[in-house]
């Protein structure tokens, strides 16, 4: 699948943002006043710039309004309406935490389940289409749900938790790296069921339909990069996993969590490159490119 | 609304006779020419005129090369050439509708064809990803989904004539390749035709239940059995093994050197 920079922005950023907001709906940290404004900043700056960024890939944002109107069938749709709910309950209870020094905490916690069920919203977008075999299992819910909470606990600064929750995220992305290499091929979906030739023999592809390139094959069929995936996976396993969990287990300094929340960010950018540009979609089988 | 129908009156759609065609883009062509000139938005090109050209098509033909595996009977099968063309399969559990987050993609409960309502269609490419043909494409200018519309201003367009309310593909074809027709009905052309010739699904394991149905080759004659030589063989014997005359010289005169 094509990497588009719009979507890895948009999934790595909120899934961040609505990380930290569904702690601080829980009261981790329990702030209020100037600290909790900052703090709310934070995870709506992340949860409504990745929206945004996510709205850059579209042909016509204008009319992205119509997007909330078919929750009962779209994941899509779906992440769209939980991000709005996200997005309103939260920002309530922030302004009555911040301005009212109001503290309802059962409003927080319906916030918090909100912003989960928004990063399982995404996930889902992925996870459903049979059409890309990596990516169609529970597993890739688990990933970004893991990777948001871990993420979020980092930035929330709730370390004892973020030392248990990194490591978790870090096992489930590698088993997740391993389902997915051999998922092409468990899936069932070659180029014999793709063309209906198989019982004659062996398929291939002699002629593509058009000499030049299309849409399908920008947007479906990226390939370019693959050869660096191994190491792209050990920066993102570094990057992402180990060095922050390295530079929280030293004595806690702001000035190393900062270190470890942009290490994690870039580790996790990396993750999701790699996400989308090892993905591969079964309509590649029509040209012969998997 | 993009829930699908769970039934729906009619199951409009294509045979294509993978047997018959012969690779010659005449369908590609009439659909480009039709589909652009009439319901909804051009089929736009990019950069027609140099190098990187790339457009949005509703149909095209791949062509594939089938390796017949080789046996004690048949050491050296003949591979076989399969020209391929490839629609939106009107599918009847179609994930490209389900996915749809504005209710743009729909499936037509009166006889099945699935369509893009292109003022709801906000570009989000979703419905692509989501079909496992390649049957849709987002148009670069137009910034909409783009997919077979199985010629529905055509076929109950009362200003054509009778013969021409088909689909472009199939009223254009001139090896009588594509065939349509109402496979609800047991007994239309289309359904006796795919019953008749095993008419088959493209990647059933994908759950989509297509519409469209593929035609297989015909068995291939097989000329290139062991031990069936013809009869005539005997007589394209080489009658000259030794090069003889200008040819005899020029062979000695190089062994020589």
């Amino acid at each position: 699948m094509h990497p588009a920079p719009s979507v890895i922005v948009f999934t790595t950023l909120s899934g961040l943002g609505f990380g930290l907001l569904f702690f601080l709906g829980l009261g981790l940290p329990d702030v209020s006043g100037w600290v909790a404004f900052v703090f709310f900043a934070m995870g709506f700056g992340l949860a409504v710039g990745g929206l945004l960024a996510s709205t850059f890939h579209l042909g016509h944002p204008e009319r992205a309004i119509k997007a909330f109107s078919q929750w009962r069938s779209s994941w899509l749709s779906r992440e769209g309406v939980a991000a709005v709910a996200a997005l309103l309950v939260m920002g309530l209870y922030a302004a009555l935490l911040i301005f009212l020094d109001v503290k309802l905490a059962p409003l927080g916690w319906i916030g918090a389940v909100l912003c989960l069920a928004t990063v399982y919203a995404t996930s889902m977008i992925y996870a459903q289409l049979s059409t890309v075999p990596r990516w169609k299992t529970a597993l890739t819910p688990a990933l970004l749900l893991s990777i948001s909470l871990a993420g979020g606990a980092l930035l929330a600064g709730q370390l004892a938790l973020a030392k248990i929750l990194l490591p978790i995220a870090a096992v489930i992305q590698v088993i997740w790296w391993v389902r997915g290499d051999t998922a092409l091929k468990q899936s069932g979906t070659d180029m014999a069921s793709a063309t209906g030739l198989g019982n004659i023999g062996s398929v291939r592809a002699f002629e593509p339909p058009h000499t030049g390139t299309n849409y399908l094959l920008r947007e479906l069929v990226f390939e370019v990069g693959r050869k660096h995936a191994v190491k792209l996976r050990a920066i993102a396993l570094v990057l992402g996993f180990v060095l922050p969990v390295l530079l929280i287990l030293i004595p806690f300094a702001h000035a190393l969590a900062l270190v470890a929340i942009v290490l994690h960010l870039m580790g996790i950018a990396a993750s999701r490159w790699l996400f989308f540009a090892e993905a591969e979609h079964v309509v590649g089988l029509y040209y012969g490119k998997r | 609304m993009t829930q699908l129908p769970a039934t729906t009156q009619r199951k409009l759609g294509l045979v294509i006779d993978l047997d018959t065609c012969v690779g010659c883009h005449a369908c590609v062509v009439s659909c480009k020419g039709w589909n652009t000139e009439n319901y909804g938005a051009p089929l736009s090109d990019q950069n027609a005129y140099d190098g990187a050209a790339s457009g949005t098509f509703l149909n095209r033909v791949h062509s594939y090369e089938v390796q017949p595996l080789a046996t004690s009977e048949m050491p050296h099968p003949a591979a076989q050439l399969i020209h391929f063309p490839k629609s939106c399969l009107h599918c009847e559990d179609a994930p490209c509708v389900t996915v749809c987050p504005t209710g743009a993609s729909y499936k037509r409960v009166e006889d099945g064809i699935v369509l893009v309502n292109e003022s709801d269609c906000i570009g989000c490419g979703l419905c692509a990803w989501a079909c496992p043909y390649g049957a849709r494409e987002l148009d670069a200018a137009e910034g909409v989904m783009k997919k077979c519309t199985l010629c529905v201003d055509r076929i109950y367009n009362e200003n054509l004539p009778e013969v021409d309310r088909v689909p472009a593909c199939v009223r254009t074809c001139p090896a009588g390749a594509r065939h349509f027709g109402d496979f609800a009905d047991p007994e239309s052309h289309v359904s006796k035709l795919s019953a008749e010739r095993g008419g088959m699904d493209l990647m059933p394991e994908q759950g989509t239940k297509p519409v469209n149905k593929y035609l297989p080759p015909r068995p291939k004659d097989q000329m290139d059995r062991a031990g069936e030589v013809d009869v005539l063989a005997p007589f394209l014997e080489p009658v000259v093994e030794e090069p003889r005359g200008f040819l005899g010289w020029l062979d000695k005169a190089l062994e020589r050197i």
